[in-house]
């Protein structure tokens, strides 16, 4: 049998293709996502009702929601392949760069369609003003993808532990708490209507995390996944 | 031509030895047949050799041709068909070929997969999602996506599980056209399958 030549990035894309279709059928990791978001999303929005003006408060509040969402839904993307038994499949027949390719860019997308939902509803249910949106979502986009490059290689680590969920959280939140910092700080600047300039050490931090972790979660894949 | 040679092989599972010091060499055309009972380590043997585990000691050394064959290299030559080695039931019979095959870098079409499906008489259930699909069914779609690369090396576990009649006479035609092809070997608790080796290895001895 000939083999075709193609490269990491074409091979990434059957592994994410097979997770979308996979995710579309059994909606495994979106329902968890979406579900605890806006379940926190309308219990934060009573608490501290309609006419809360803290920007702070409301920037931390989203991420915190973001957070968690993504504690709850991420980690899907390998403790499923666990579960399911079809890990040692996905060894033998794909290489680790087309897998942490595959598994990261389903997961950017599944946190992009849960930010999707869940900005609107915070905009509407917290009564909140953007008063600079493109500073906002820039720091959404970069606070996403940081997050991601860190939470898949840490699924990868906690999808063969016995306590995965717990373990998750556990060791994503030192790692992922200068990132959490800097987008609470990004979104408050956003929403009190800084100028992007005020913004830009934040976008820089979050360019240089995303580039340090994405590069770092790429090569240490390699021992993660192999036992 | 391919070669494996297994060499001290060991392996603990944090202080239970599952095997100790196990060595043979193979060449194409052999058949080796492990034979050991349930818990003896023909799994975690297997595993091993398809590269996704690692030994605790020892070493497993592949060769094509006389070039030794590791990583990426490898993965493009072994197929392992496990009980515990499952396919996607949220995909359907032909999406799970195509991703295997694509996956692998192959340029195979829809039409050439249920080909190799009519071989096993599941041409007509290729787009039906695979968790409606029976054992025994599911066994014979392992079969044909173990079989896409046309392997040199062929590990099974457990090969006539949950197969009927029909399906073992497709298993015999793939023990004799891997013969030619390459190196099998069958890890199985029945003792009455040793009859496919011509090399035996015991293991809970």
């Amino acid at each position: 049998m000939e083999i075709k030549s193609s490269s990491w990035m074409s091979k990434a894309y059957w592994v994410f293709q097979k997770d979308i279709k996979s995710e579309l059928r059994t909606r495994y990791g979106l329902n968890a996502l979406v579900m605890f978001a806006v379940i926190t999303l309308t219990a934060v929005s009573f608490a501290v009702g309609q006419f809360f003006s803290g920007t702070k408060i409301l920037a931390s509040l989203f991420w915190i929601v973001v957070f968690f969402s993504a504690m709850s839904g991420l980690a899907q993307v390998f403790i499923k392949e666990e579960e399911t038994k079809t890990v040692n499949l996905l060894k033998l027949v794909a290489s680790n760069e087309s897998i942490f390719l595959g598994k990261f860019f389903f997961n950017l997308i599944l946190l992009f369609i849960l930010e999707v939902i869940i900005i609107p509803l915070f905009l509407i249910l917290l009564n909140v003003q953007i008063s600079n949106f493109s500073l906002f979502l820039c720091i959404v986009i970069l606070g996403t993808i940081g997050l991601v490059c860190a939470t898949t290689i840490i699924a990868a680590i906690v999808s063969k532990a016995r306590v995965k969920g717990a373990l998750f959280a556990v060791l994503s939140f030192p790692i992922l708490l200068p990132l959490l910092i800097t987008v609470i700080q990004g979104t408050n600047l956003a929403l009190e209507g800084s100028e992007f300039s005020q913004g830009w050490s934040e976008l820089k931090f979050l360019i240089s995390y995303c580039v340090v972790m994405g590069v770092g979660s790429f090569l240490l894949f390699d021992f993660v996944w192999r036992e | 031509m391919i070669e494996l040679k297994a060499k001290n092989l060991t392996r603990y599972f944090e202080q239970r030895c599952v095997f100790k010091d196990l060595n043979f060499d193979l060449n194409k055309g052999n058949v080796l047949v492990i034979l050991g009972k349930n818990g003896s380590g023909k799994t975690t043997l297997l595993r091993i050799l398809a590269g996704i585990l690692s030994p605790s000691k020892g070493e497993v050394r592949y060769a094509l041709n006389g070039d030794g064959l590791k990583g990426a290299r490898l993965q493009k030559v072994i197929s392992l068909v496990a009980p515990d080695l499952n396919l996607y039931d949220e995909l359907t019979a032909l999406e799970n070929l195509m991703f295997l095959s694509k996956v692998q870098g192959f340029d195979l079409k829809e039409k050439d997969m249920i080909e190799k499906m009519d071989q096993v008489g599941l041409e007509k259930r290729a787009s039906d999602l695979l968790g409606s699909f029976s054992s025994g069914m599911k066994q014979r779609l392992k079969y044909v996506s173990a079989l896409i690369k046309e392997p040199l090396v062929l590990l099974l576990d457990e090969p006539k599980a949950n197969l009927d009649e029909e399906g073992i006479l497709f298993l015999e035609k793939v023990v004799q056209d891997q013969k030619q092809r390459g190196i099998l070997i069958w890890a199985t608790s029945n003792k009455e399958e040793k009859e496919y080796g011509d090399q035996i290895l015991q293991l809970d001895e």
